[in-house]
């Protein structure tokens, strides 16, 4: 079974008009050692019916929790998505393009990215930003390595309360360039501001994540200030809902601001497809890396946009360009520019502020349950961590009664054993919130 | 037309979540004061009719495969079958938070491992990690794997890495993200790699070579044993970019021809949507001796149960946070599965035939670089056109605009003058390459009775050619939103980022 339109006949004709005998002798190019003389051993082929009955059968034996008792975000969050999303972003002629080497004929993607890009710098109070990456994790990776670049210096500063995922991405790579890389524990939930002072010597960049990976609220102006002291660039990795009502990077003098747009109306997709964004100011503009979208005048003097400074790029500079990245991820980001603005600033800023009330209704009902303590007493947003005893059991036991219970803790953080990091987002109702806390007693006993 | 900035009315919003209760405690009151914004993002505030109408005129100032005949090459350009989209969006699949249990997620970790396997099987490799997020990450991942056994087998001193000069720009970017110098090879006259070069370049310092096969040229490297053979001997490892794998799929595998470790792009090969640009997926398929160094986690099969795998010691590490592109593996799983092997082996095929048929369609008025049966794709060296007429390839690119086509790639590859690469795809119809022969031969015509019509292209567009000198030497990359912050007293300088042009 294929999505081929050439008949018997068709082919007939097209192999005489290219003057060869058969199809075959298309081929005669691959020596005759190396070709493939037996089908491949793949299933066999499944007309669509079929092939829509296996496919329900693997999700079935996948488990879904209802929207309102998912309490798990640690880098992937359940928010509410408006129909229109995904209505737009269904459109093929979104789906079905290619990156917009031809202006012309490419209005609409570049317009789109454009205007991402300007929302990118409103939440992040940032210059310039590219038209996204491909998550959060390369995103903050690219950030490193414009550091590195900008002030040839080989030692990164990152905070142990950055997502354990991306510090792992950043790591990879570095690792093998010969970087050395510094983490800072947590202490009580946030950096230590003070053993980063000692840290920041000769370092390329200080990375700090806010919220943190365990919620609490970072003071990065003050890890700004000392980072610029010791000629560091300052990078922030943040959570572009939470910007709706926190102070912007860009307020708190950061030069690189990164992030995971999957909050803005991605689904969670189990990790993937999402869309990092790398936002900077603009004196970095030429070192940032990927596609950025750019406005410019037509030959009749009308605006339009367009690739620009593509002389940072892989196909132009080759070996010498400001990353490897070819693609960015300019569907998912349509989803988030949609979300954006369907919401609007009002909009968005209630999804944030019911994240915050919920979450702290939450810590506050699980406060009184015997046996359950909140340790960090830090300002958070929508994410905050609970010492309960036996977290692996706990969960178990949540999952039967229907709830994603939040991470277990002690996986990544080995200091924090018997921890649990939980979520609220506006899913989750009050009614939810008591279930939980209910269950959660339920299963403590 | 206006951006949605300008469509902005204050006040107007739709209600998505809860409105605020009277009783309710202030969001800000559990925040310190420190810690709050004062100027709120300047986001639109528009209706949702006005969304919808915004994006669907963005829609239509978009070319794409549902639209329009797209014969890029070397972005391979089919169709994308809605079946795709239905199943990656069923709630069971879209709706996964990554860190939830691994008994809750049986059925993916099913397919992912299943398609592990199918990737193994259609590229002759031992192992598959699905985790790049895109072709040049796997092109990154493949590196790292070559470096990490280089290290291991204490070769420290290999640090560099031959490239063909057809080769597509990530591979020397990525070359130089891993650590490593690009030592770039040249093709002979026939399109492939120059052998007495290549020996010339292979030493004790060699970690590796990047081959694209088929090359951009739409060429299979004829010799690519050898290639290989010659590589090895020398004591480097031989990575394959698999950008152009939808020729040889089902006919010859990587991992018979001597390729050590090889990445897909699954939006190419196995119709994931482009997306305008993304996202990709570009899963690494590697030989048994590079398995260790893979990514984590991997997937294990254990009795019935599937489950991550952290505990490689050896291993890379991570490549990009959580498992990958999910969405473009159940995509690419289930194109897979609905053509089976007698299906994969036929994409090939009619790719191939297409994009000879076109050839042979084309090659009496054009200069064909490389004239002799082509794979996928064929290159144009429109350099006769331009010293007659003055028309360039990229005048007669945006000339087939006004025709309904996208163009094809041009200047690309950079061995090949005035260059015009064209992938037709299989799944484009044998009227479809007829119609868009007829109308590149009519531009050719044009450019001989009317340069200055072709020159001036394109003049049925939403706009006109844009100036890209303008975009990058004063860059504006955002809308200046209106904003409550009262305007600067000066006016801002000429094309500085957020000033109105």
């Amino acid at each position: 079974m294929d999505y081929i339109q050439n008949t018997p006949a068709d082919a007939a004709e097209m192999l005489k008009s290219i003057g060869v005998g058969s199809v075959d002798e298309l081929f005669a190019a691959i020596p005759e050692g190396v070709r493939l003389k037996r089908p491949l051993e793949i299933p066999p082929a499944l007309p669509e019916q079929d092939l829509l009955a296996h496919l329900q059968a693997l999700a079935a034996k996948n488990r879904t929790f209802d929207a309102g008792r998912c309490f798990l975000g640690a880098g992937a969050y359940n928010h509410f998505v408006p129909a229109v999303v995904d209505a737009l972003f269904s459109r093929g002629e979104f789906l079905s393009a290619y990156t917009p080497y031809q202006a012309e004929a490419s209005q609409g993607t570049l317009q789109h990215i454009f205007e991402f890009q300007t929302m990118i710098c409103e939440l992040t109070g940032m210059d310039v930003a590219n038209a996204s990456h491909y998550d959060g994790g390369t995103a903050l990776e690219e950030a490193v390595a414009m550091a590195v670049d900008h002030t040839e210096r080989k030692k990164v500063v990152l905070s142990g309360s950055v997502n354990p995922q991306y510090r792992a991405v950043v790591k990879s790579l570095f690792k093998h360039l010969g970087a050395t890389i510094i983490e800072v524990a947590q202490v009580r939930g946030l950096t230590p501001v003070a053993t980063l002072k000692e840290a920041a010597q000769d370092a390329a960049c200080i990375v700090l994540q806010n919220p943190n990976f365990l919620g609490g609220i970072e003071d990065l102006a003050a890890v700004s200030e000392i980072a610029h002291a010791a000629g560091a660039l300052s990078i922030a990795s943040v959570n572009p809902v939470s910007l709706a009502l926190l102070k912007s990077p860009g307020e708190c003098g950061c030069d690189i601001a990164v992030g995971e747009g999957q909050p803005l109306g991605i689904e969670m997709n189990f990790g993937g497809p999402w869309a990092g964004f790398i936002a900077a100011k603009k004196e970095f503009i030429r070192g940032m890396p990927g596609r950025i979208v750019g406005e410019t005048v037509d030959a009749a003097g009308q605006r339009g946009f367009t690739l620009t400074l593509q002389a940072r790029e892989q196909h132009i500079r080759r070996e010498k360009a400001s990353s490897n990245i070819c693609t960015n991820q300019a569907l998912m980001a349509l989803r988030a520019t949609i979300y954006l603005e369907t919401l609007g600033p009002g909009g968005l800023r209630r999804v944030a502020e019911l994240c915050v009330q919920r979450s702290h209704e939450l810590a506050a009902k699980l406060a009184k349950v015997p046996g359950v303590k909140i340790p960090f007493q830090y300002p958070f947003f929508h994410e905050f961590v609970a010492e309960v005893p036996h977290p692996a059991q706990t969960l178990a036991k949540l999952q039967e009664r229907g709830f994603l219970g939040g991470l277990n803790l002690q996986l990544a953080f080995r200091d924090l054993r018997d921890h649990l990091l939980l979520c609220c987002t506006e899913r989750n109702t009050s009614a939810d919130i008591d279930a939980f806390v209910l269950a959660l007693t339920e299963s403590l006993r | 037309m206006k951006t949605i900035f300008e469509k902005s009315h204050p006040g107007r919003s739709t209600a998505y979540v809860a409105a605020a209760g009277a009783d309710e405690k202030p969001a800000a009151s559990f925040l310190p004061a420190s810690a709050l914004r004062t100027r709120p993002p300047g986001l639109p505030e528009v209706s949702e009719l006005e969304i919808v109408r915004h994006f669907t005129e963005l829609s239509h100032r978009t070319f794409s495969i549902d639209g329009n005949f797209y014969p890029l090459g070397s972005c391979t350009m089919k169709y994308n079958p809605k079946i795709n989209e239905k199943i990656a969006a069923m709630p069971g699949f879209a709706k996964l938070h990554p860190l939830q249990g691994e008994d809750t997620v049986q059925g993916l970790l099913e397919l992912m491992w299943n398609l592990e396997r199918m990737l193994a099987e259609i590229s002759g490799m031992e192992a598959v990690t699905l985790q790049p997020a895109a072709g040049a990450q796997g092109e990154l991942t493949g590196l790292l794997l070559i470096r990490s056994h280089h290290q291991e087998t204490r070769q420290d001193q290999r640090k560099e890495i031959l490239i063909p000069d057809s080769a597509h720009g990530t591979n020397p970017a990525t070359a130089t993200l891993s650590g490593y110098k690009t030592v770039s090879v040249q093709s002979d006259e026939r399109g492939g790699v120059d052998l007495e070069d290549l020996k010339s370049k292979l030493s004790e310092r060699t970690a590796g070579m990047m081959i694209t096969n088929p090359s951009t040229l739409g060429l299979f490297e004829e010799n690519i044993q050898a290639i290989a053979d010659l590589v090895h001997k020398a004591g480097g490892l031989v990575y394959m970019d698999g950008a152009n794998m939808n020729a040889i799929q089902g006919k010859a595998r990587p991992g018979d021809f001597g390729i050590d470790v090889m990445h897909f792009n699954l939006h190419k090969t196995f119709s994931t949507p482009h997306g305008g640009g993304g996202p990709g997926s570009g899963p690494v398929a590697c030989k048994k001796f590079l398995e260790p160094y893979l990514p984590v986690p991997r997937i294990q099969k254990e009795g019935a149960a599937f489950r991550f795998d952290f505990g490689q010691p050896k291993s890379i590490g991570k490549v990009k946070a959580f498992w990958g592109n999910i969405g473009m593996h159940i995509r690419a799983y289930t194109y897979i599965r609905f053509h089976g092997p007698e299906g994969i082996r036929r994409n090939a095929e009619h790719a191939v035939l297409n994009a000879n048929y076109l050839m042979s369609l084309l090659k009496k008025r054009f200069k064909v670089a490389y004239p002799r049966i082509c794979m996928h794709e064929f290159v144009i060296d429109n350099t006769p056109y331009a010293k007659k007429t003055g028309v360039r390839t990229l005048d007669m690119a945006k000339r087939l605009l006004d025709y309904n086509y996208h163009p094809p790639t041009i200047y690309f590859p950079l061995i090949v003058h005035e260059a015009m690469m064209i992938e037709p795809t299989e799944t484009e119809s044998r009227e479809t390459l007829e119609a868009f022969a007829s109308a590149l031969l009519k531009i050719a015509d044009e450019a001989k009775s009317n340069p200055e019509l072709v020159k001036k292209a394109p003049h049925t567009m939403p706009v006109k050619r844009l100036d890209e000198v303008r975009a990058a030497k004063n860059p504006n990359v955002k809308w200046c939103t209106p904003c409550d912050v009262p305007p600067p007293p000066e006016e801002p300088e000429e094309g500085t980022p957020g000033s109105r042009n």
